[in-house]
This record gives structure tokens, sequence and C-alpha cells, in this order.
């Protein structure tokens, strides 16, 4: 039996700042992952994906990324994609530093 | 130090032109990232976590005032105000943006740097002996040969394309301070009834299949380094598993096909190339030793030195650790910890890269080294003046006493910044050295050498570490294997595993209960963390990590 789809957003980081984005419902990047569109559907999502990968004027290296949901829209299903969303545990940089509307 | 010529600087600027019409072409739809990078990784540029990041070759971890200076503009200009000093004595910053980094390779082209090969299957930057052109031990000063090897593998036709990174130390003295025999090929500038030559070593590597170099050649007359250089490529790039990336690496070669084929076959190869070298590379050698000339050094009274030891036991405790000896008997080699308890191993600020070009200036020789340990070194300071270095490092937070013991920590990136990580470490390595602190027993505990790599691939060291530390993701949680045994000198050794790995909030308590349980079995305070271990063995270390902790280790 094939393995049940489990919830996903497309994720990449930006071209020109390198900063990690999101794909919305309206297919805008987003810094904020709760603002990501939440991909239920398998078929659905690796049409998506593809979408985004030809986007490469924007992005680099677009790929699904599990999460669960949260109250605030989704949650990182693994710690690499919560380091993702937040910026590094040593130093207060990145996305915890800039807020989400910038890189 | 080697200064660029008309040709290195006009070499580089064209690289550089050629790479800032590539970002443009990147930028404005021309090229795909599919086509882009390999480009930006020929140029040192790699996409991470947050980020792009750029390393900045530090050949031989050689800098003087003006290139730490530059360091510390680009941090501030375009980066977040700091650098990282990694474990290949090069520098990242962590932060640039695509458009920038033209502007920052033209800025690093002003002091005579670049980024190219710090990144794909080419030889990398050249490593060295920290302590080169100071040291009591060395033969001679290794880096003009290190600088040889810069300029031959720098944009090698040959060798742009290998089956896999390869990465090349030279030393010249039986002390190995740059964990020779861990690299592709290692080279020991050795003397033999009076003639100065070069012991080859092939094959070392950490990474997931971690090996030892092999003596490939004990004795190799000057004139054929390049050649024989070229005759081991050439061989490599023939044999090296190009179909499987983790059989690609040179220990792999040499392992698959046995040290005395690979002998048989670079001998085979090497008079073809040998030919080919009409002796233009020993004459250049001659010139790129003329300028490694070391500082004319005078005799100084070191009274002050001795005054201030006797007189302040925090100077004392600190040059106990970081001052080595030098050549000269008047000076000392001055190593500046970038591992403060409780920070990123290997960060520098902006203001403390200034501060530490401005002693290098005032009472270095203008001399400044990077460590594989990631540290700093003034290597050429008399005894005199080291109280007023000492004074102003304190001022700048850079006077950690800790050289050699267990809160100099190497920790790579890991997961707060790599792409490839499964694992932290840097709060690994903060935690430990917090500990340390806390309990203030590191200058009783003595040398002790611990190593965290956040993923298999070794750049944080972990295998040759005394206590070596690896980051594992187990089913989505961060889980750390220790090995111990492990040991970076000149009797380099892979440290062996003790059983199932610690969770995130469990390694610091189990790294403090193997450094508590060492000194209850050592034999007096000279038995060295290692030398306890090589006569123990593992058992009582494992012992003192795994019993009575009263649960299962799932995560085996």
């Amino acid at each position: 039996m094939p393995r049940e789809f489990t919830p996903k957003v497309i994720t990449a980081n930006a071209l020109l700042e390198g900063d990690v984005v999101y794909l919305t419902d309206d297919d805008r990047w987003s810094r904020d992952l709760a603002e990501a569109d939440i991909l239920t559907d398998e078929a659905d999502a690796q049409y998506r994906l593809l979408q985004a990968q030809s986007r490469s004027a924007e992005v680099v290296g677009a790929y699904l990324a599990d999460v669960r949901s949260g109250a605030d829209g989704p949650e990182p299903a693994h710690f690499r994609e919560e380091f993702r969303r937040t910026g590094p545990s040593n130093r207060f940089h990145g996305k915890q530093a800039d807020g989400l509307q910038q890189a | 130090m080697y200064k660029y010529t008309e040709f290195d600087t006009a070499f580089v600027a064209e690289r550089n032109r050629q790479f800032r019409a590539q970002v443009e072409r990147r930028i404005d739809g021309s090229l795909t990232e599919d086509e882009f990078k390999p480009l930006r990784l020929m140029n040192g540029l790699y996409l991470q976590l947050h980020a792009y990041m750029l390393r900045v070759a530090v050949p031989y971890g050689s800098l003087d005032p003006a290139k730490m200076r530059q360091l510390a503009y680009l941090a501030e200009r375009w980066d977040k105000g700091y650098g990282h000093f990694t474990t290949r004595t090069n520098i990242q910053f962590n932060w640039p943006r695509l458009r920038d980094v033209p502007d920052m390779l033209d800025a690093l082209a002003e002091v005579g740097m670049h980024a190219i090969q710090t990144s794909g299957n080419t030889i990398r930057n050249i490593t060295s002996d920290h302590f080169a052109g100071a040291a009591a031990d060395e033969i001679e000063d290794p880096r003009p040969v290190a600088e040889l090897l810069r300029q031959w593998s720098t944009d090698h036709p040959e060798f742009q394309f290998l089956p896999r990174k390869f990465k090349i130390a030279v030393i010249a003295s039986e002390s190995d301070r740059a964990v020779m025999k861990s690299h592709d090929i290692g080279i020991r500038i050795v003397e033999r009834n009076g003639t100065r030559g070069y012991e080859i070593w092939i094959g070392g590597g950490m990474g997931r299949t971690p090996m030892v170099a092999k003596r490939l050649k004990a004795f190799l007359p000057r004139a054929d380094l390049l050649p024989y250089l070229e005759a081991i490529l050439a061989t490599y790039n023939r044999l090296g598993r190009r179909d499987n990336k983790y059989k690609a690496r040179v220990k792999i070669t040499v392992h698959e096909t046995g040290l005395d084929e690979i002998r048989e076959l670079v001998e085979a190869e090497f008079p073809n190339r040998r030919a080919a070298f009409t002796g233009i590379d020993q004459a250049w050698l001659d010139r790129i030793d003329a300028a490694f000339v070391t500082p004319a050094l005078t005799s100084r009274d070191p009274a002050p030195y001795t005054a201030a030891r006797d007189a302040d036991p925090v100077f004392r405790a600190w040059t106990d650790t970081n001052v080595t000896p030098h050549k000269h008997p008047d000076h000392g080699i001055v190593t500046i910890s970038l591992k403060a308890h409780g920070a990123t191993p290997g960060d520098a600020s902006a203001d403390q890269m200034r501060m530490v070009a401005d002693l290098a200036e005032t009472y270095g020789n203008g001399d400044i080294r990077v460590t594989h340990a990631q540290n700093l070194v003034l290597p050429h300071v008399a005894l005199a003046d080291i109280p007023a270095v000492h004074a102003a490092l304190r001022d700048a937070g850079l006077a950690t006493g800790n050289i050699g013991l267990a809160s100099d920590i190497i920790a790579c990136p890991g997961m707060d910044y790599c792409a490839l990580a499964t694992a932290r470490s840097i709060p690994v390595a903060q935690g430990i050295s917090n500990r340390l602190e806390e309990l203030k027993i590191e200058h009783d505990v003595g040398h002790l050498q611990i190593k965290i790599s956040g993923c298999i691939n070794a750049c944080g060291h972990h295998h040759v570490g005394h206590i070596g530390i690896l980051g594992l993701d187990r089913a989505g949680v961060e889980n750390y294997q220790i090995t111990l045994g492990g040991d970076p000198s000149e009797s380099t050794a892979i440290g062996t595993r003790t059983g199932p790995g610690f969770a995130y909030d469990e390694i610091v308590s189990a790294v403090e209960r193997l450094i508590l349980a060492y000194l209850d079995l050592r034999e007096g305070p000279d038995e060295t963390f290692l030398q306890a271990y090589t006569r123990l063995g593992m058992a009582p270390f494992k012992s003192a990590l795994y019993d009575g902790q009263g649960r299962a280790h799932a995560a085996e």
C-alpha cells in the first residue's frame, strides 16, 4: 500500500538574498511560513512544485517540505525546517532578527 | 609573505570580471541555476540554509594586517559584522547577497585574495603548519612549497574536474600541527644525508570513511615534486570512482587499488611528467622562497615577560596555554583563542579582526596565521611585548587562555548554517565550554581536544578528536555519537565509537561524565586524557557514559 501523502509546503531560497521563501496559495513567494499554502493532494503538490521550479529567475532549489497544521498555519514537521524558518541558534540573525517581510 | 605578481593580479581580475558577468546573466535570466551553480562554486559561493555563503581562501593560513583589515571591511560592508574561520584555515562570510559578491571579490583582489577553488572537485586551499617560519622544530618554512603548489594547482587545466575534491597539506617538522595525514596528499619536508626532499603521504581523509594516509614515497628529490604530484593526480584522475560520490576520494582509490599498485602506476607515469619540467618551477620556487624571509628578529631582554608572569596569575595561566616557544629565544608564538567560553568557535568580529591586525603590525612583524583549529596566531612576538599584547587582547575579548584545553573545541557550522548538516554542532560546543567554565576544571584536565561535526562529512574533524562528536538525524531528532581515542597529531589515529548516541539535551552531560571519569582514572596530572584512554581502553569510559543512566538508548 502506498504511503499516505502528508501535508507539504513548497519552499526554496530567494535568488538575490538567499533567504528562505514559501509559496502562497496565490503563487507569491512569502518569507513567512504562516503564509504558505498547505498542499494535501499529491498530484497537486507535484504539479505546483514543477511550476515553482520553473520560476528560476526568482528562487533556487524549490522542494516540498513536510508540515503539520498549527493554530497559526503550517508548522515545520522536521527540525531542519524549524531552523530554516527562524535563523541560526547561535546568533540572532536571519528571519528571527530581520522580520519576515524582508531578507 | 608572497605578494601577487602582475600575472596573479591580472588573472584574479579577469576571473572576477568573468564572474561579475556570470552573476549579471544569472539575474537577468540568461543563465539557469543549473548553468550558474558550477560557476559560482568555482568562485567559492555556496547557497546555504539561510543565505549565500562566500568561502575565501587563506592560502596556508597566512594573512598580513592589510588582508585582515580587508576581511573586517567585507564583514562590515557586506555581511553582519563577523566572519567564520574554518578547519581548512579559510574564512566564510555567512550572509552575502548575490548582487554584492562580485564587489566582495574585487575588494579581496585589492589585497591579493580570492575565493577560487574553495569549492568544487579541484585541488583546494593548500594548508600548512600555522607555526611555519617560527617553530623551533622545523627544517625550513614549508610555506614557499605550499605557495608553489597554490600557483601550480590554481586553474590547472588537467585537474579542474577531478573525481572529487582534493586536499593537500605541507609541513616541515616531525610534529604535525596541520593534520597532514588526514589529507589526500600530505607532504613533509625532510632531510636525508644533508639533502632536502619530500616524504609523500597519500589517501588520508575524514568523511564517512576515515583513513590515515599511507606513505607513498620516503624521499622525493626537490626538483621532482610537481611532476610527481602530477603523476599522482593523473593516476587518480583516471582511476577515481566517478560512479559513486561516496567512493570518489583518493583514499578509496588507494584502498581499493592497493598502495603498491598505486605506487607502480605513479612511478610509471612519472617520467612522462618529469620530461615536461625544464626546471623553471625550481627557479620559480627560489623566487617564492625569497618572499618568505623570516623577519629579522633582534635580541630583546625578556625580563618584562618574566616579571609579568610572576606578578599576574591570569597572565601566567594564559601564557602557559597560548604562548609557544619560538626558534628565537627572546620571542614567542602567540595563539589567539577564538574560543571564548560560550562563543562560536572560529567566529571573529570585524573589530576583533582589526585589533589582531593592529597587534600584528605593532608587535608581530606584520604576520598573522589562521589555524585549522579555528584560532589565530601571531607567530613572531618579542617576549617583552607579550604583556602588552595580552592586555590589548583582554580588552577585545580575545584573551581566553585555553589553547589545547577542553574548551578549545573545533566545531563545523552545523545545522545553524550548513545545508548539508544533519544536526547542530555550534550550540554543543557552546554548551560544553560553558559547562567547563562553570566547573572550573579545564586547567586541571589539561590537554584534551574535542571536535564536533554536524554531519558525516566531518568538517569538524571529529574522527581525530580525543573526544569526537558526530551529530546525526535519527528519525527526525538530533542525535550525537561519541568517538574516543582519535589523534590529530603525528601519531594520527581515528577514534572508536563508544556506542549508542545521545540526544541534544544529553550530550553536554555525557561529555562531562567522560571528563570526570578521566580525572578519577588518570595516574596523575601528567597523564593526558588520550594517554589514559590508550592505557585503559574503552571500558571505563563506556561505563561512565552509559552505566546508571537507567534508560534505554533507543537511538543506536
